[in-house]
C-alpha cells in the first residue's frame, strides 16, 4: 500500500515535470524580433491572408501580421470579438468587423479612434458614401471601410423577356418583380430565415421606401423605433405579399444566402436578390461542370428594386470595416498595417482575388476588376447609395426585434407587423421585455 | 454535458450490489471503505466547488442588475426587477414549454427504447459485443455533429427525408411542430443508448434465481417482466430518468444547429444563451441562468427524493 503510495507520488512528480517545458516554451517564444500584430478576420477564400503578407513584407520589418480566422456567421464573429475585448485582450490588434457592429464597439470604448487628420485623409480618401456612413460614430473615425458589398436583383433574361418586364427600368418596382414571377410560374430567391440576412432584407425596403428602422440611434436605449410607418407599411406590403405568393420559394422561412442562389441557379430558377458573389460562385461552377454555360449566359442584372416607384431604392449594404484594438500594444503599426491593408491599390487586389467589392470608388475602374465583374459600375451606384442598417449600439436588440416580430414572412401584414415591432423594440430597449 | 453524468452512475450500481451479503459483519470494512472513497472523490469535490460555485455566486449577483457588457456605463442596481421581467414574458413562458415538450416526449420514448435495446443486449447470445457496439454507436457522436447530419437529412434543399417518404417540398423546419419532432427525433436517436446502458446495469442485478422462481411457479413472460424485472431495477431505471430529465431540460445543440431558436423553438439553455453570449445582456441573462438552474435542482431534488424512498425499499426487500 505504502510502496504504492510512493509510486503514484512519483508518477506526479514526473508528469508535472514533464508539462512544466510547456509552459515556459510558450513565454519564451514571444521574443525579439518586429512587432506581431494580430488580425482577426472573417473567413475568406485566402484574400485576407494574401493581403497581410503583402503589407507585412512592404513595412520593411516594421511589423508582422498573424492571421486568424473568426467563425463563419458574423452574430458568432462579434460574439467572440466581444468576449475578447471585454476581457481587454491587448491580442486583438486589428479586426475585419462587419459594419452594424462598429457602433456597439466604439461606444463600448473596444476601438481605437483615429484622430489625426491628415491619417483620416488618407484613409478614407475615395470611399463610397455608403461604407463611409458606417465607419464612424460621434464624429471619429473608429474603423476603415476595407471592403464594401451590396446586392443586386439577378434575373434570368429569357423570363424577364417572356413576362415582358425590364428589370433595370429606373421604375422597377417589387410589386412588378412578384407580378412577373406569378405570370411566369417561377420564384424569387430572398433571405427569409431567422437570421440577420432577413434584417438586411426588411431594412432595404424600409430604407427604399424613404424610412427608417429607428430615429435618434445615437441615444443608445432611448432611441424611437419608427417602424410603423408608410415606408415599415411599404415594407410589410412587400414582404407579405411576395411570402403568400406563388412566387415564394418552398423554403422561404429558413432560406439564406445560400439556398437563394441554389435555387436561382436551379431549373425553377427566375429572380432573385443577392450580394455578387453569386456571379463569381455561378461562372465557378460553370467551370466545374455543375452548371451549363447557356445559364451563365441567361443570368442579367439590375439594381435592387423599388418599393415605391417614384423614389430610387436604397440597397442593402455590407462589408467589412477595419478597425484597431483599443488594448493593442502596437497601435503606431496597426495603423501602418491599415493603411496599406486598405489602400486603393489593396482594394482592387481583393476585389479582383476575393471577388469582394471595393470601398474606395475608383477601384471599380481598373481594367482588372471589369474583367471579373462586368457589373461593377452597378455594384458602385447601389453602396454608393446603399442604406445602412441602424448604427446603434445597441443593434443586437433592434435586429431581433425585426426579426422576431417579421418572421415567419407569411404572417407579415400591414400595418400591424411593423406595429408591433415598434411596440417590442420600445419594451426591449427599455429592458421590459426579453428577447 | 452527458459524460458528467458517467462516472456517478458507474458509482451509483456497484453501491447497490455489495448492500445484499450480510451487512452487519463488514461495517468496519465498510466505514473504512466509504472514507477512503471521501478522500478519493475529495480533490475532484473541491475542485467542483470552487470551479461553480464562483460563476454561481457572480451570476446571483449581476442578475441583480441591469448590465450590458457594452455599455459598461449604464450599469445599475434593479433589485429583482430581472426576475419580474423574465417570469412575466411570454418569451420565458415559450421557452419554458418548449423545453418540457421535448423532455417529457423524449424521455418517455427513450425509456421504452431504451429498455427494449437493453433486454437485447442483456439476452443476445451470439455477436453480443457487435451489437452492444452498434446500439452504442449514435452515443459516441457529438451532439453538435448529429444534429448537423439531422439537419442536412432533413433540409429542403440537401436533405433525402422528403424524397424517401415523398412529402415533395414539405418544409420540416418551416413550423414550430415539424421542428420539434426532428428536434426530438434526433435527441432519442442520439440518446437512447445512454439510457438503455444505464438500464442494462439495472437489468444485470436482477437475480436470475427470482426469474427462475416465478417461471416456476408458472408466471408468464409478462408477469415476470412486471411483477420481477421492473421492480427490481426501479433504482436504475430512476438513475436513468433523473440522468436523461436533467440532460434534456438542458438542451442546447440540436435547436441551436436546425433552427436557431425560430419558430418557437427555442430552449431555456437556448434562451440563456442568447442574452449572455449574443446580446451580452448580462443581468436579464444572468437571472434566466439562475431561474434556469433553480429548476435543475427542483427536479433533481424531486427525483433524488422519489429515488432514496425507492433505494430503501430495494433494500428492505433483501
Amino acid at each position: 500500500m505504502r510502496s504504492s503510495r510512493k509510486r503514484t507520488r512519483r508518477r506526479w512528480v514526473l508528469i508535472a515535470a514533464a508539462l512544466l517545458p510547456l509552459g515556459l516554451g510558450a513565454c519564451a517564444s514571444e521574443n525579439a524580433g518586429p512587432p506581431k500584430l494580430t488580425w482577426y478576420i472573417n473567413p475568406d477564400n485566402g484574400g485576407q491572408k494574401t493581403l497581410a503578407a503583402k503589407c507585412a513584407g512592404q513595412s520593411n520589418g516594421a511589423y508582422t501580421i498573424d492571421v486568424q480566422v473568426l467563425p463563419n456567421d458574423a452574430d458568432a464573429q462579434r460574439e467572440q470579438l466581444v468576449r475578447r475585448l471585454a476581457a481587454a485582450d491587448s491580442s486583438v490588434d486589428l479586426m475585419s468587423l462587419d459594419p452594424p457592429f462598429v457602433a456597439e464597439f466604439a461606444n463600448a470604448g473596444y476601438l481605437k479612434p483615429i484622430t489625426d487628420a491628415s491619417d483620416v485623409k488618407q484613409l478614407t480618401d475615395g470611399v463610397l458614401a455608403g461604407p463611409m456612413k458606417t465607419a464612424t460614430w460621434k464624429n471619429q473615425l473608429v474603423a476603415t471601410p476595407f471592403w464594401a458589398n451590396t446586392q443586386l436583383l439577378w434575373y434570368r433574361k429569357s423570363l424577364a423577356k417572356a413576362a415582358g418586364i425590364d428589370p433595370t427600368a429606373t421604375d422597377f418596382t417589387w410589386m412588378k418583380l412578384i407580378d412577373a414571377a406569378e405570370k411566369e410560374g417561377t420564384k424569387i430567391g430572398v433571405q427569409g430565415r431567422r437570421y440577420e440576412g432577413y434584417m438586411v432584407w426588411i431594412n432595404a425596403l424600409i430604407a427604399s421606401g424613404g424610412g427608417q428602422i429607428i430615429t435618434n440611434a445615437d441615444q443608445g436605449a432611448k432611441a424611437t423605433p419608427t417602424v410603423a410607418s408608410p415606408a415599415g407599411d411599404a415594407a410589410a406590403d412587400v414582404v407579405g405579399r411576395l411570402s403568400r405568393s406563388s412566387a415564394a420559394p418552398a423554403d422561404l422561412s429558413t432560406a439564406g444566402e445560400e439556398e437563394a442562389r441554389s435555387l436561382f441557379q436551379g431549373s425553377g430558377g427566375g429572380f432573385m436578390v443577392n450580394w455578387p458573389y453569386v456571379y463569381g460562385a455561378a461562372k465557378e461552377a460553370q467551370t466545374k461542370g455543375a452548371l451549363d454555360q447557356s445559364v451563365i449566359d441567361d443570368i442579367g442584372w439590375a439594381r435592387y428594386p423599388r418599393v415605391m416607384a417614384d423614389k430610387a431604392s436604397a440597397p442593402p449594404l455590407g462589408g467589412i470595416d477595419l478597425a484597431i484594438g483599443n488594448y493593442t500594444a502596437h497601435p503606431t503599426q496597426a495603423l501602418a498595417a491599415v493603411k496599406c491593408i486598405t489602400s486603393l491599390e489593396s482594394n482592387i487586389q481583393y476585389m479582383v482575388e476575393s471577388g469582394n467589392p471595393a470601398a474606395r470608388g475608383a477601384a471599380f475602374d481598373a481594367p482588372e476588376v471589369l474583367k471579373v465583374f462586368p457589373m461593377a459600375p452597378l455594384i458602385r451606384d447601389s453602396i454608393n447609395d446603399a442604406g445602412p442598417r441602424p448604427i446603434t449600439p445597441y443593434y443586437g436588440d433592434v435586429s431581433t426585434s425585426v426579426q422576431r416580430t417579421w418572421h415567419p414572412s407569411t404572417a407579415v401584414q400591414s400595418p400591424t407587423t411593423p406595429q408591433s415591432t415598434d411596440e417590442l423594440m420600445g419594451e426591449v430597449l427599455s429592458g421590459g421585455r426579453l428577447l | 454535458m452527458t459524460t458528467a453524468t458517467h462516472p456517478k452512475s458507474r458509482v451509483d450500481t456497484p453501491r447497490t450490489e455489495p448492500a445484499k451479503p450480510a451487512k452487519a459483519k463488514v461495517s468496519d470494512r465498510l466505514h473504512h471503505e466509504r472514507q477512503l472513497g471521501l478522500r478519493l472523490s475529495a480533490p475532484a469535490f473541491i475542485v467542483m466547488i470552487l470551479v461553480t460555485a464562483y460563476p454561481l455566486a457572480y451570476a446571483i449577483v449581476l442578475s441583480f442588475y441591469k448590465y450590458r457588457l457594452t455599455d459598461p456605463e449604464a450599469r445599475e442596481f434593479v433589485g429583482l426587477q430581472n426576475y419580474i421581467t423574465v417570469l412575466t414574458d411570454p418569451v420565458w413562458w415559450s421557452a419554458v414549454v418548449t423545453t418540457a415538450i421535448i423532455t417529457v416526449l423524449s424521455v418517455g420514448i427513450e425509456l421504452v427504447l431504451g429498455f427494449g435495446f437493453a433486454w437485447v443486449m442483456y439476452r443476445i447470445l451470439r455477436g453480443r459485443s457487435f451489437v452492444r457496439t452498434a446500439i452504442l454507436v449514435p452515443y459516441g457522436i457529438i451532439t453538435v455533429v448529429s444534429a448537423f447530419v439531422w439537419r442536412y437529412a432533413f433540409q429542403l434543399d440537401s436533405g433525402f427525408v422528403n424524397q424517401w417518404f415523398n412529402l415533395g417540398s414539405f418544409n420540416w423546419f418551416g413550423s414550430r411542430w415539424s421542428s420539434l419532432f426532428v428536434i426530438t427525433l434526433s435527441e432519442i436517436w442520439k440518446t437512447t443508448p445512454f439510457i438503455s446502458l444505464l438500464l442494462l446495469a439495472g437489468l444485470v442485478q436482477v437475480p436470475n434465481e427470482l426469474l427462475e422462481a416465478a417461471k416456476v411457479d408458472g408466471a408468464t413472460a409478462w408477469q415476470r417482466l412486471w411483477k420481477v424485472v421492473l421492480p427490481n431495477m426501479k433504482a436504475a431505471i430512476m438513475v436513468a430518468v433523473l440522468f436523461r430529465t436533467l440532460d434534456a431540460w438542458r438542451i442546447f445543440d440540436n435547436p441551436f444547429v436546425m433552427t436557431n431558436g425560430a419558430n418557437d423553438t427555442e430552449t431555456l439553455s437556448f434562451l440563456s444563451y442568447r442574452q449572455n453570449v449574443t446580446l451580452v445582456n448580462l443581468g436579464a441573462g444572468s437571472a434566466i441562468s439562475v431561474l434556469l438552474f433553480l429548476t435543475v435542482v427542483l427536479i433533481a431534488f424531486i427525483f433524488i427524493k422519489g429515488f432514496k424512498t425507492d433505494l430503501s425499499q430495494v433494500k428492505g426487500e433483501d
